[in-house]
């Protein structure tokens, strides 16, 4: 709740710093300064809020796996400000209002972990929806950012119609928006509640771009500038999850009821992966391999949806760790190159060996290769679809695919190392910069061999 | 500890040596491996008094239940020993040469051989599986960044296929892991487990197929005479020295003890594969013209009868295979040093622009002859005892196979004879007559290696010993 309240009162706190600090490149100090004290509120949330409580009248739960994911998603976010801060300033003239709208998302995001009734699930995708649609055409004379954000506006607001036709059919079927007191496990199912799920289960599939809803994601994801793309594919995307999961594994589990929406979302996963997978194999562009990574990451996320265990809410959290600090990793690099292609990174090893070396490794993770922590996320899924049972077709189909996604990422590995280039970058590398970088990759590998550093606090 | 110590000490020296450059990190990465060496003699005769010692446990991650559990057995320790040798071997026969970016070429060298060792003391079976993989990657890279012209795409594809191969074994491991009460990586979980015969049945393949990729059998070879060509020496010497040796050790430790039910149903399969890779690669061997490509075919070949003689699955067929996995790593790293040497001073590896080195560069031809009669599997060397074995564990699990395997010993011969034929008798060329014959390091390191092909071609007992409790211990495997 302190999470809650601190992000949301810095949004508005750096919507006036704009007003009042002249210097603009002094602005993402105060953004960074937001993250500390918000992970600080989130911290005491933990020490004095006892797990499972339930506060600003029943709206919000606050638990030790919903702190855990406040205190993963503030450091992201405190990691992408340190590492891509000084993009913003290149993004556009109004940058404390960028820094504004993402603690807003941030804001969201804080809520999806935490949301005890449907209305707050509703605002939680809705806040951390809109700024998005600004962000992503904050780009104005680029037509590509104006596209991308209409796009996205257009989709997402349709697919916010379909959200709250779900919550008003499951309000229907149950007369309570309370998540935790449905009971929708305890007797017959009624077509009502039914078609509900399926609604809620689309309407949040496309908001975590999972396939066949994911249409949106590449064109808006290439079209934004790449500052932000590096945000929405990374800390939004793992809220979405979170969110997803919460509902699912609280609300519609329990009894033999998860038996009715599981195999669908195990088809979106299959449809996932493959689409994600296979198209990523055919790009040119860096970044819209990275959406398309995105698409197949997610799809390794949905099982932690389809198998409802503790191991699966393990595996989530992991995931979204090892899965966003190594992507915003690889956009902060990408984003201080000049070409985004492949070709673009030819030589960066001879050039750069600090970046190519952390490049490598947040690439190896996203790839899942043992001793990061990609490796003990997808392990963690895995093992929950296995232990969930009838799953096992699906789990070699991920890891088949896994072997597919080795070859985009090496792609870049390639570059780097084997090809001779210049890897021209468009603004100096600071020392700061890599320190931080290699921060990240100490925390991959880290993780990869200790994986209970982070769960031992779930 | 000496289990941990022979892992962390290449680990840390190799880790260290990144930072340095050009000459100390060859005399850093010799070092640490002739450190390595000494560990691992020393656990070899503590594994003769108390080998209980050389166990060691520590809680790794407590919510899977996972274990860093390493240990040694019979197996374990000759693995480990060949590993200790081969790669001073190595290092000593490429001490005169300059790679670039030292530090890194010799780190990496020194991690893989972290991996390897891994891989070979690992009792639990996440562990293994992590061990496993990081093995690859060092080698990847060594291949890519050192190797020949085609380098990149060819090592990709390697990287491509055993990564395939390791993540459905991966599927595997989750699943028997899934099934055990409480949740346990542990080897002996794993080994007492009593899964149904249609579980095993499937199981089998996701493994197999992991093991068959890295070994190579047929089909999965396809990878391997092109990284072995493209590859720099010393690195494909670590990949059919001991690397491939990974394959037949995790059938051995993984496969056999945790799915007997599901190796006795595919056994006849996994034979038949074998042999078929045994003849296709020796015909394949005989039409070569480079040189490293008819070792490569050679080393399938070789492979293909060991994986046959390990799913005929008795006790003469065991031990073989357990003896030959020592003695086809030191011939085959023998020969690819001679290779190494012949293709530095005269730049080609094609066979036909060689010719008259006997004359030239005697000691070579010498060493060349002794170490392909080796690998021909002559009588009084070492290639010969554990050749032996095999087929006659082969015949007596049925006469056909070991008919149809005889064959490859015929092919070996002839393909091994052109090799000398082309290489070291007929004219010099104006290249091989103005041959340098070998020098003082390289005679000290291939020295070793024709000392160990007549020790153990005389004296085979140390290491028929040593493997025999590991092959006991399979055969106890009730399999029906």
């Amino acid at each position: 709740m302190n999470a809650l309240i601190s992000t949301a009162v810095f949004g508005i706190v750096l919507m006036f710093i704009g007003l009042f600090v002249k210097n603009r490149q002094h602005i993402k100090y105060y953004a960074v300064a937001g993250t500390i004290i918000a992970f600080i509120a989130n911290w005491f949330d933990a020490q004095l809020v006892t797990n499972g409580s339930v506060v600003l009248h029943n709206m919000i739960e606050v638990s030790k796996f919903s702190v855990l994911f406040n205190a993963v998603a503030i450091t992201a976010t405190f990691l992408y400000f340190v590492l891509c801060g000084s993009a913003f300033e290149k993004a556009g003239d109004d940058v404390a209002d960028y820094f504004a709208l993402t603690f807003f998302i941030l804001a969201g995001i804080t809520l999806s972990g935490s949301f005890y009734n449907l209305l707050m699930l509703f605002l939680a995708i809705e806040i951390i929806s809109i700024p998005q649609y600004i962000l992503a055409g904050v780009d104005k004379k680029n037509l590509k950012s104006n596209e991308a954000s209409l796009k996205y506006f257009l989709m997402g607001s349709f697919t916010t119609g379909i959200l709250l036709m779900g919550i008003a059919l499951i309000y229907g079927a149950t007369g309570t928006f309370n998540i935790r007191e449905m009971g929708l496990g305890t007797g017959d199912l009624s077509p009502l509640a039914l078609c509900g799920i399926i609604l809620l289960g689309f309407a949040l599939a496309f908001k975590v771009s999972a396939a066949p809803f994911h249409f949106w994601t590449p064109d808006v994801y290439d079209g934004s500038p790449t500052v932000f793309t590096a945000f929405m594919a990374t800390v939004v995307k793992a809220a979405g999850f979170i969110a997803f999961m919460r509902l699912f594994h609280v609300s519609f589990a329990g009894g033999n009821l998860s038996t009715h929406w599981q195999l669908i979302i195990a088809i979106i996963t299959a449809a996932t992966l493959l689409i994600g997978n296979f198209t990523a194999v055919f790009q040119q562009s860096v970044k819209r391999m990275l959406a398309y990574s995105s698409i197949a990451q997610a799809g390794f996320m949905l099982f932690a949806i389809v198998a409802v265990n503790e191991r699966s809410s393990q595996g989530i959290i992991l995931y979204s760790v090892a899965y966003s600090v190594a992507t915003i990793g690889v956009f902060a690099i990408l984003l201080k190159l000049k070409d985004y292609t492949f070709e673009g990174y030819n030589g960066l090893a001879q050039k750069h060996p600090v970046l190519a070396l952390v490049n490598t490794i947040f690439l190896l993770s996203l790839a899942g290769i043992p001793l990061t922590a990609g490796f003990f996320a997808k392990y963690f899924v895995l093992s929950a679809a296995v232990q969930q049972g009838q799953l096992l077709w699906l789990v070699i189909l991920a890891v088949l695919c896994a072997a597919v996604s080795a070859y985009y990422y090496f792609r870049v590995i390639i570059a780097m190392y084997f090809k001779a280039g210049d890897a021209e970058t468009s603004e100096p590398i600071t020392i700061g910069f890599k320190a931080v970088l290699v921060v990240g990759a100490g925390i991959i590998i880290l993780l990869g061999i200790f994986p209970n550093l982070l769960l031992q606090f779930l | 500890m000496l289990t941990v110590l022979l892992i962390l000490l290449p680990l840390i020296t190799g880790l260290i040596t990144f930072g340095t450059k050009g000459a100390s990190a060859k005399v850093l990465s010799l070092l640490s491996s002739l450190a390595t060496l000494v560990i691992a003699v020393i656990a070899w005769l503590k594994f003769k008094t108390a080998p209980d010692a050389l166990q060691f446990t520590v809680d790794w991650i407590p919510q899977l239940g996972t274990q860093f559990n390493v240990g040694l057995d019979g197996m374990g320790v000759m693995l480990i020993l060949l590993t200790a040798i081969s790669f001073p071997l190595i290092f000593i026969t490429i001490f005169s040469r300059n790679y670039e970016r030292s530090g890194a070429f010799y780190g990496l060298m020194l991690l893989s051989q972290a991996g390897l060792i891994g891989v070979f003391t690992a009792y639990d079976a996440l562990l293994f599986y992590m061990f496993w993989e990081l093995a690859l990657i060092p080698v990847y890279f060594l291949c890519s960044m050192w190797g020949g012209e085609r380098a990149v795409p060819v090592t990709f594809k390697f990287f491509v296929y055993t990564f395939a191969g390791s993540l459905l074994m991966l599927v595997g491991i989750i699943y028997i892991y899934s099934q055990t009460p409480g949740g346990s990586f542990s080897w002996t979980t794993f080994t007492s487990m009593q899964l149904s015969s249609t579980e095993q049945s499937w199981l089998f393949w996701l493994f197999f197929v992991a093991f068959a990729i890295k070994m190579p059998v047929f089909p999965f070879h396809t990878w391997q005479p092109d990284t072995y060509e493209q590859s720099p020496t010393p690195v494909t010497m670590v990949l059919s020295g001991i690397m491939v040796k990974m394959g037949l050790f995790a059938v051995v430790r993984w496969l056999l003890p945790v799915l007997p039910k599901g190796a006795y149903m595919w056994q006849e399969a996994a034979i038949v594969l074998s042999v078929i890779g045994i003849i296709y690669a020796s015909c394949i061997a005989i039409m070569q013209s480079d040189i490293k490509r008819l070792i490569a075919y050679s080393s399938i070949a070789h492979i293909g009868l060991m994986s046959a003689a390990i799913f005929a699955n008795n006790e003469q067929s065991m031990q073989g295979v357990m003896v030959q996995m020592f003695n086809h790593g030191i011939n085959i790293i023998g020969l690819w040093m001679l290779v190494e040497v012949i293709q530095n001073r005269l730049n080609t590896k094609n066979m036909n622009e060689m010719g008259g080195i006997a004359t030239h560069a005697p000691k070579l031809a010498i060493a060349l002859v002794i170490v392909s009669f080796a690998n021909i599997a002559l009588p009084l060397t070492n290639g010969f005892i554990g050749e032996f074995l095999m087929f006659s564990g082969l015949f007596q699990y049925n006469p056909w196979f070991a008919a149809v395997a005889g064959v490859a010993v015929i092919l070996s011969a002839v393909y091994m004879l052109r090799m000398l034929q082309k290489v070291i008798f007929g004219e010099a060329n104006a290249q091989t007559a103005s041959m340098r014959d070998l020098k003082a390091g390289e005679i000290l390191a291939i020295g070793v290696v024709v000392a160990v092909i007549f020790i153990l071609g005389f004296y085979p007992k140390p290491l028929l010993e040593l493997v025999n409790s590991t092959s006991l211990l399979v055969n106890a495997i009730n399999f029906k």
